[in-house]
């Protein structure tokens, strides 16, 4: 045991040993111990150096608050995490851990210069600074920033831990496992409530946990002995579910809230057998009771952050629930009477400590009680300097004023080795304001504490400004019964003995004899941010109290200014002379504490990532060694190479082989919408723009649908199956959205048709086979039918059976041959294609992929939506005039198409584009410019889709020019990087103007 | 994230749900005789009030039924959710 080691405590068992490391350097702690109460069982205080200044810091809390215990944990660079508070991290064997923001060691570090420059280092330097010289920027300010930034290091590999998300509901969930939260936990449960109870720590208990004080009694026991007992009855209730280890996240509206379980993250690296590292809890409770409990303050004087300067509590959690003694020469700086049970624990112990207090007097029980112990108190004393490099040796102290606006008398030198502070406590409100509560300021105690107004939560406890043990008890007991609905409980006649404190003084910063601009009094410790700092933003005119924040950084760190805001709030208050409840507070953002990237995804990685969605012809597709395209979820094979054949390679031969005999393309993705009811060819008429009410039974249409803004959303080949029955094909990608569109108009503005829409895209699959001999490939597979023009024109439909299972034909085309598509149900979709490439062999049949479609549709001109479109263009910017209805009185759309925006002629336009040099193919997204001796250049349009077509034996683009439907001919410039390409604006159709071909 | 109640379906998640904008906007049965000003206003024009709001939402991930429902923008509270053509609720 080493001598800091004081106190034997049921919380840590002495009698199992762990080793750890820490910057290099083995200790021992034991089963229990959190990494910051171990380095000090060790002695170790100085764990950090200060973001900007550099200073060694130590440890000054024991929870989530803490803003210097900041570690980097585990070695390994794959595996390592930055950022762990070792106040809450478990120790484990074999922990190995380091600090932050030091180099080359947290006992010397280079960037501790910045300490003695910090004169020229004020709030706002950066901004400052580093606007000249303009060539400083790139070569010298950049990089030492970027080198400078940021706090630990981030793994290089990805993560290879397991994360899992839980969905609950519950009737009532209490969020915080300290006194009040058991209080309310016990009353729900045992009303028949589903309860949850979370708790950030490994046990329940709170600080109340560790308080065996003669002047805090519930029913004639130790508060400790009390709440020991509630929790073992806790244990036994059916419908209550404690979560330790499990710290709120997030408190969003109507009750949802997020909860990150620690499952292995205390275990040893052989202990946690890959299973899940942490669990994201997404809860929706009926009722929530917060029971956050509330943070201690500092206070703020001149050099307040040197290792062993602590929190009061936090030092009295240390030496009671750990058994560590942070000092053998302890002073306290209070302005309350919290700090007096650290100093009542010290001396019954036996360990020496003092008391400077800046209150006059007090004279509660546990004041007297530590007067009586033979504690020294300074009463209405203040710090003015503190000194020791490494760690705080001793301070100086001063006596106040009456007003407590300056010090007066003479200076007294203190020895000490720690430095317990406690400057009142700030209720935990971030989960009530999350969840869109409000909070009124309290004068007396100069607090924020919730407003009540919302029906579906409420705070209790030392979260909702109850500070006194008496008070939390009754006031929670009443609260729950209220909110609940509960009329009466076990707690509602427990007597409880209590030190009331009497007298109070708040200072926010304490004077001193030394001028300010000397004094480095710290609000934010992580984030180096002073009260002169606050000052100067205020004299720099900064006023709301998010601006102060933004410009000092105060409240920016890993710790989100839990000890510093309400400081820097008081500060502004007492400078600017106005009341403190009138600045308001910062915004809560959730979350409460950090959270992994892995907890949040949770499961979604990898395959899980996304949706994917594969045809019933997938496996064909892996055996013919296709080279896969995402779109949208969809799988779709992009290109079949050939032993070691590229993209270019491959699809040049394959859109020879489509034009030249026979190719065959897997297009079940396409969007496919049946659409039944007697109203089915008015409906058409509303949302194409084309007129569809002539069209026969057994024919098929190309169709454009418009957004109502008038631009091209989406299109496809829709087929008149019956009198009242059509089949719909939209774009692979814009499937879902047409349906919901189309949805939408049905359901809203013409709920008078008799319309009815079912997604039947996974239902089929569909070949598609096109080129000169797909015709005799169809004769083939359907020996009875006849495939004549006459009998089967082209844009129309027939049913067919193929082995007994029904399938349809359409005689449709995407590349300007001549082509079927045939549907069949999708459980026989594999079976269809593989006897059309058994049929198709001995016209070498080619399966394709989407860049030869790409390719194919080109030549022809035809567009592809989200291309050669993207969401600008209308019908009449593509120069498919031909396709607008003139007769019909309205479509969806229509009516912008002759907004003065839309009929101005210098719109971009799609042009086909010729390189000069044939065999230079034009990158997609390049830009076109006509002129480019006049700067600024002019860009007046860009390429959509380019290609070296084998067929054409040249270079083809498409392309979207300003005023392009006028240029026919005309020259003009594609600039490239290290060349200009010159181009020729021509027909956007390359190839079978006359569209011969689909009549083959 | 909300709990909607879905006027089909009874008490559903957000997620399961999108929003559509503003409600009560009507398209025009005319379009064709409108100026360009007036088609703009119904095509572009909408309030996005904070307070309380008529909104479009749409069970999309449930019925896909379309509805209407009555939000305070500034606090997120649903007042009321009714069905399409239904009469909206006095503020």
């Amino acid at each position: 045991m080493t001598k800091f080691r004081v106190n034997k405590t049921k919380h840590v068992d002495q009698t199992k040993t762990v080793s750890f490391n820490f910057d290099g350097k083995s200790y021992h702690g034991f089963d229990g111990d959190t990494l910051a109460s171990a380095l000090l069982s060790n002695g170790v205080h100085l764990v950090g150096r200060s973001f900007k200044y550099h200073r060694p810091r130590g440890i000054m809390s024991c929870g989530s608050e803490e803003p210097n215990a900041i570690c980097q944990i585990n070695e390994d660079t794959d595996l390592t995490e930055p950022n762990v508070r070792a106040t809450e991290i478990e120790l484990y064997e074999g922990l190995k851990a380091s600090s932050q923001n030091c180099w080359p060691s947290v006992n010397f570090d280079l960037g501790g210069i910045n300490n003695f420059i910090s004169p020229f280092i004020p709030a706002g330097f950066y901004y400052k600074t580093f606007m000249w010289p303009k060539s400083f920027w790139k070569k010298i300010y950049e990089p030492l920033i970027r080198w400078s930034a940021g706090l630990g290091k981030s793994p290089t590999k990805p993560d290879p831990e397991m994360y899992d998300h839980k969905h609950v509901h519950c009737d009532v969930l209490i969020i915080g496992g300290g006194i009040s939260g058991i209080i309310a936990s016990k009353i729900a449960a045992k009303n028949n409530l589903r309860t949850i109870l979370i708790e950030d720590k490994n046990i329940l208990g709170g600080s109340t946990i560790f308080q065996k004080n003669e002047n805090y009694k519930i029913n004639n026991k130790y508060s400790s002995e009390w709440l020991d007992e509630e929790i073992a009855e806790l244990q036994k209730l059916d419908n209550l579910t404690i979560k330790t280890r499990t710290s709120l996240a997030a408190y969003h509206s109507y009750n949802y809230l997020l909860a990150k379980e620690n499952i292995s993250d205390h275990l040893p690296l052989d202990k946690k057998n890959g299973g899940i590292r942490q669990r994201l809890w997404k809860i929706r409770a009926d009722k929530v009771l917060v029971a956050t409990g509330a943070i201690e303050r500092p206070l703020v004087f001149n050099n307040n952050d040197r290792p062993g300067i602590m929190l009061a509590n936090s030092v009295k959690k240390y030496l009671d629930y750990y058994g560590v003694s942070c000092g053998f020469n302890n002073v306290i700086f209070t302005n309350n009477d919290s700090a007096y049970e650290t100093a009542v624990s010290f001396k019954e112990k036996g360990i020496s400590v003092e008391i400077i207090d800046i209150r006059k007097k007090s004279n509660s029980k546990i004041v007297k009680n530590a007067e009586k112990l033979g504690v020294k108190i300074y009463w209405n004393s203040t710090i003015v300097n503190t000194f020791g490099h490494r760690k705080i040796n001793s301070i100086e102290i001063m006596n106040l004023s009456e007003d407590g606006s300056n010090v007066v008398g003479d200076k007294n030198r203190i020895n000490c080795d720690c430095l317990a502070v406690s400057g009142g406590w700030t209720p935990m409100v971030h989960m009530h304001t999350q969840s869109g509560g409000k909070l009124d300021f309290r004068e007396n105690d100069q607090t924020f504490i919730p407003t009540e107004i919302d029906e579906s939560h409420i705070n209790v406890g030392s979260c909702n400004g109850d500070f006194e043990l008496e008070e939390i008890i009754n006031n929670t007991n009443k609260k729950v019964k209220n909110f609940l609905k509960v009329r009466e409980t076990e707690f509602d006649n427990t007597s409880v003995l209590n030190s009331r404190e009497l007298d109070k003084r708040n200072i926010w910063l304490l004077p001193n004899y030394i001028s300010e601009g000397k004094c480095k009094s710290f609000i934010d410790f992580q984030n180096d941010s002073t009260a002169k700092d606050i000052k100067l933003a205020l004299r720099e005119g900064f006023k709301s109290i998010e601006h102060v924040k933004r410009y000092t950084t105060t409240g920016m760190a890993t710790d989100q200014g839990k000890l510093s805001n309400m400081h820097a709030l008081g500060i502004i208050a007492d400078t600017a002379g106005v009341k403190m409840g009138t600045l308001g507070t910062t915004t809560f953002r959730p979350p409460f504490t950090p959270l992994t990237f892995g907890s949040i995804v949770g499961r979604s990685v990898g395959n899980f990532f996304d949706i994917i969605r594969k045809t019933s012809i997938h496996e064909w597709h892996i055996q013919n060694n296709a080279k896969f395209e995402n779109v949208g979820q969809w799988k779709r094979p992009w290109y079949y190479p050939i032993n070691d054949e590229g993209l270019h390679d491959a699809v040049q031969r394959e859109s020879k082989a489509a034009r030249d005999s026979a190719g065959i393309l897997d297009a079940s993705t396409l969007g496919k919408i049946d659409i039944q009811g007697t109203d089915a060819s008015e409906f058409l008429n509303r949302v194409y723009t084309n007129a569809w009410s002539k069209l026969g039974i057994g024919k098929c249409r190309y169709g454009l649908m418009l957004n109502e803004d008038g631009m091209v959303y989406d299109d496809g080949v829709t087929t008149r199956l019956g009198e009242n029955h059509y089949l719909m094909t939209t774009t692979t990608g814009g499937a879902a959205n047409v349906l919901s569109k189309l949805e939408d108009y049905l359901q809203t503005e013409w709920p008078e048709l008799d319309v009815y829409l079912t997604s039947v895209t996974d239902h089929y699959s569909t070949a598609s086979i096109c080129g000169p001999n797909s015709k005799k490939i169809l004769t083939k597979i359907f020996p009875d039918k006849d495939f004549s023009d006459e009998a089967f024109p082209h844009m129309s439909y027939q049913n067919a059976k193929i082995d007994e299972i029904n399938c349809r034909i359409m005689r449709i085309s995407f590349t300007g041959e001549l082509s079927y598509e045939i549907n069949i149900e999708s459980k026989y979709g594999k079976s269809l294609w593989e006897k059309c490439i058994e049929v198709g062999k001995e016209f070498k049949i080619t399966p394709y992929g989407t860049e030869t479609m790409h390719l194919l549709r080109a030549e022809k001109g035809f567009i592809i939506v989200g291309q050669d479109t993207d969401g600008t263009m209308t019908p009449i910017d593509l120069q498919m005039d031909w396709i607008v209805s003139k007769k019909k009185y309205d479509f969806i759309g229509k009516r912008s198409l002759y907004r003065s925006d839309t009929i101005r002629e210098d719109r971009k336009q799609l042009v086909g584009l010729l390189t000069d040099d044939p065999n230079e193919v034009l990158e997609e997204g390049a830009q076109i410019v006509s002129n480019i001796n006049k700067k600024p250049i002019e860009m007046i349009g860009h390429v959509t889709s380019s290609y070296f077509s084998p067929n054409l034996n040249k270079s083809i683009a498409l392309a979207v020019v300003k005023s392009g439907k006028k240029m026919n001919g005309q020259k003009l410039i594609v600039p490239m990087e290290n060349k200009n390409i010159n181009v020729t604006v021509s027909d956007s159709v390359f190839l079978d103007k006359e569209n011969k071909r689909i009549y083959a | 994230m909300f709990l909607i109640n879905c006027p089909y379906c009874g008490e559903r998640d957000q997620s399961e749900f999108s929003c559509g904008g503003e409600a009560h906007i009507i398209r025009p049965k005319q379009p064709t005789e409108l100026s360009d000003d007036q088609w703009a206003e119904y095509l572009f024009m909408r309030k996005n009030i904070k307070g309380v709001q008529f909104e479009r939402w749409n069970h999309a991930h449930g019925c896909r039924k379309w509805f209407n429902m009555v939000r305070d923008t500034s606090n997120d509270k649903i007042h009321a959710v009714y069905k399409m053509g239904e009469k909206p609720p006095v503020k």
